[in-house]
């Protein structure tokens, strides 16, 4: 197990180097002067523009560029953005924000869409059963930026519960609302994925047995359904979690708050290597990281999973 | 030019539109506010300042704004676009060359600081000066000692006292007082020079506001702002500061002011066009602003120029119905252009001599495109306008191109360049293959702002190479004139040099569209579409 997890700590360090890199080069690769555009219709002098593009490095080639990217990371230092901000300060105002949106609506997610998943799946063909297939189809098929405009209409601006947009101190109560816009569409992937396979697993020998040995009905559905039932829906979990914290953008824009998909968007129309770079190097971790602890997750869910040597 | 450029990133181009004149509101400048809490916090849209707030380095409106607020110069603009002496007592010149400053005392910075004549010439050489790498340093190119290629004094700047110095000008200019409320030319207390980044961070100032202590810039998300006991000037604020929250979207913006969280807006998004004035009625302003856009027609491009190109320019200006694209595509939110500047502008004309080439006249139109056919036949090249997708042109970029094709019957497209980035890179290097949308937003209410930037030969706005003789003798007899009224004789003749030419072919100014809050009375947005942010009421 140990050596398991070592192994894959290890394989991020090609996928660091890589991601990183090949993402320089695209950020690189957009046409453009990224220090000219800065100014809109009118450049400031020429000189101005060529001293700027020294500070930033921009004169230089791809890989020498790259290499002091690369070579200042070790040395703690991400560089700074075009508005002479340190990437680091950047990252430190829009990670946590991003990360309790994400968490909030990944707990909704999880624990709303099991819930409603294992009901469903219990009462396959009944009324609950078939509201919540409708109910489902309708958030999946509704884009997300619909729904953001529709709840700050209907529940900030018309009813008033929730503020429309969230405050620059961003309690928690503000964030229920992008929370919940955030989390409609894999709530809804998570009800058909959990009951599916409740519905699946209620008809599966060990669950026969289980009934047949005497176990009550509360014991049969907790501990051997619905603990079998979850293995695909941590792995949707999982991945879901990396995207939270990279792709909540629209989202984000919808109720102004300045995390990590509204940065990097605005950094890649800037042409700011240091940033995309920097912010994409965090997410690729957080995705590996997920990956491995939903691996791990498995293991503990269904012990036929070993990760002996 | 203040960068107008919005959208999700806060930067796409044409912004923010903007307003003019006195808005609907009406202030009592002389009676003491007969509403109103003196300490209340009025709150109000912004973006993220593109650098740190130091004035020779704030070209564009987000850090615009702030900078005019915390920042006192010479003269400040009222709504009209007037020009009102702040810490300026005198501006006086005989020959339009050498002027002399004379400086009002008894103004400090908040630091306690006194503002002297030092505080301007010292500010204005460090934003002039070439290794400092101000993105405004260009606004000082006419005084003398200026150099764009190394680092130079401006010699023609002397200090005489502590509240006089004398400015010399490389050449005549008549109307340079008018651009000494322009950010460029703010001063600066002696603490900024000794760590120029931290000061931007943390700027004292010696206007009717002041940052409300250290950290009063969050970034990314908003500056608070209290007003400035200390200040004295013509924009005394009846209200106790800003709050100026940065929105990444106007549409976020719009909803927060009709949920009750913003006080005042300055700029309605698309998506509210047609509804805002039925929903804010009286609570907002739907006005003309220094804002021109059109687009452009290369000269590098076969058909396009000399009698040929300019024929066909003409058929072009005359095939496009702006009437009927400022109803339908902007709902009213654009006024038709008939110049070249904007009618917020003094001196501003809709009678200008050629003007009817900017009228809708299908049957003209394909007479002179037929003329120009006969020197050399256009063929089946295919027309086609460029812009930036990430700034909300697509719209009227396609119904220009529809008029185009309805009017004239020939092939034409739009040509969609991801990001403005890439756009510019084609319109700098001469790769275009075809026309390119273009806009400009003044700096300062003035003339001249909207037409020696990008007409002049060789002008750094000029990307499309327009040279004329004429175009430029004018411009330089209007500079050099002795008073604003033949200057402006001056100007005007040289747009209808503009008028024959067409080096850009006009479309319409961009109008401000505010709306604000209940909370809130006396919103008067200024000339170059900012609220009048001192004159608010806030209950």
């Amino acid at each position: 197990m140990l050596w398991y997890t070592g192994r894959r700590v290890l394989q991020m360090i090609p996928v660091f180097f890589g991601a990183t890199f090949l993402i320089y080069f695209m950020v690189f690769s957009l046409p453009g002067d990224p220090i000219a555009a800065l100014y809109g219709d009118r450049p400031p002098a020429p000189g101005v523009i060529e001293q700027i593009r020294a500070q930033y490095n921009l004169d230089k080639p791809l890989i020498q560029q790259y290499l002091i990217y690369i070579g200042n990371f070790f040395q703690g230092d991400l560089g700074t953005t075009y508005s002479g901000r340190p990437v680091s300060d950047v990252m430190a105002g829009a990670f946590p924000i991003t990360f309790r949106l994400a968490m909030l609506a990944l707990v909704f997610e999880a624990f709303a869409g099991i819930f409603v998943g294992l009901v469903a799946g219990l009462r396959k063909g009944k009324w609950f059963d078939a509201s919540a297939l409708v109910v489902s189809l309708l958030l999946i098929s509704v884009p997300t930026f619909v729904l953001g405009f529709l709840f700050r209409l209907v529940f900030g601006v018309q009813l008033g519960w929730f503020r429309t947009t969230v405050s620059s101190e961003a309690p928690w109560g503000e964030l229920i609302l992008p929370a919940l816009v955030l989390a409609s569409v894999s709530f809804a992937y998570i009800v058909r994925l959990t009951r599916a396979s409740v519905a699946d697993n209620l008809n599966a020998d060990f669950v026969r047995t289980a009934t047949a040995k005497g176990l009550s009905r509360r014991r049969v559905v907790t501990v051997h359904v619905l603990r079998n039932s979850l293995v695909p829906v941590v792995t949707f979990l999982g991945v879901d979690l990396g995207s939270l914290m990279v792709g909540a953008i629209i989202t984000e824009g919808i109720f102004n708050i300045n995390g990590v998909g509204g940065t990097v968007y605005k950094a890649i129309v800037l042409g700011e290597s240091t940033t995309v770079v920097s912010f994409i190097a965090v997410m690729v971790v957080i995705f590996v990281l997920a990956n491995l602890l939903v691996d791990l997750l498995y293991a503990a869910l269904d012990p036929r999973i070993r990760y002996a040597k | 030019m203040k960068r107008s450029r919005t959208g999700l990133s806060a930067l796409a181009l044409i912004s923010v539109s903007a307003l003019a004149l006195a808005g609907c509101a009406t202030s009592n400048d002389d009676e003491a506010p007969s509403a109103g809490d003196a300490s209340a916090v009025v709150s109000t849209n912004g973006s993220e300042p593109q650098n740190p707030l130091i004035p020779t380095n704030t070209t564009e409106t987000g850090g615009g704004k702030i900078a005019t607020s915390i920042f006192a110069g010479l003269v400040s603009y009222n709504a009209d676009g007037e020009i009102e002496n702040e810490v300026a007592k005198s501006i006086e010149s005989d020959d339009a060359t050498n002027w002399t400053v004379t400086l009002n005392d008894g103004w400090t910075f908040t630091n306690d600081e006194p503002v002297t004549a030092s505080s301007f010439v010292d500010a204005w050489n460090y934003g002039a000066l070439f290794s400092n790498a101000q993105s405004a340093s260009y606004f000082f190119d006419d005084i003398v000692g200026f150099d764009y290629e190394v680092d130079s004094e401006l010699t023609g700047l002397k200090v005489v006292d502590d509240t006089t110095f004398t400015v010399e000008l490389a050449s005549p200019e008549a109307d340079w007082p008018l651009r000494l409320g322009y950010t460029a030319f703010m001063p600066l207390p002696t603490a900024a020079y000794d760590d120029m980044a931290a000061f931007g961070e943390n700027p004292v100032g010696n206007g009717p506001y002041m940052l409300d202590g250290e950290g009063a810039w969050v970034h990314e998300e908003k500056i608070n702002l209290v007003t400035n006991p200390a200040y004295e000037g013509v924009r005394k604020p009846v209200n106790g500061g800003l709050e100026i929250k940065f929105y990444s979207t106007q549409d976020a913006a719009y909803a927060d002011v009709q949920g009750g969280n913003l006080d005042v807006l300055d700029a309605v998004p698309d998506s509210a066009f047609e509804t805002y004035e039925a929903e804010f009625g009286e609570r907002s302003v739907n006005q003309a602003a220094a804002i021109f856009q059109g687009f452009n027609m290369p000269y590098y491009l076969e058909h396009w120029s000399g009698e040929e190109g300019q024929l066909r320019r003409a058929a072009i200006s005359m095939s496009i119905n702006r009437e009927e694209i400022t109803d339908v595509i902007f709902q009213g939110t654009r006024t038709p252009a008939t110049d070249f500047t904007s009618p917020v502008i003094d001196g501003y004309s809709d009678q200008l001599e050629g003007a009817e080439v900017l009228e809708y006249n299908p049957k003209e139109a394909v007479k002179l495109w037929a003329k120009a056919d006969a020197i050399a036949p256009y063929g089946d090249t295919t027309f086609d306008i460029a812009y930036n997708s990430d700034g909300g042109h697509q719209a009227w970029v396609d119904a220009v191109i529809n008029s185009v094709v309805n009017t004239l019957g020939i092939s034409a497209t739009g040509k969609p360049y991801p990001t403005f980035a890439a756009a510019l890179e084609d319109r700098s290097t001469n790769a275009l293959t075809g026309g390119t949308r273009a806009g400009w937003q003044g700096d300062y209410p003035s003339l001249y702002n909207f037409l020696a930037p990008l007409y002049q030969t060789g002008a750094g706005s000029n990307y499309e190479d327009y040279t004329s003789e004429e175009f430029d003798s004018l411009l330089k007899e209007g500079a050099a004139a002795e008073t604003v009224e033949d200057a402006t004789a001056k100007y005007q003749a040289a747009q209808e040099v503009l008028l024959k030419d067409l080096p850009s072919i006009p479309l319409w100014y961009s109008n401000v569209n505010g709306v604000w809050a209940d909370t809130v009375s006396d919103v008067v947005f200024g000339w170059d579409s900012v609220p009048m942010y001192y004159q608010i009421t806030k209950d």
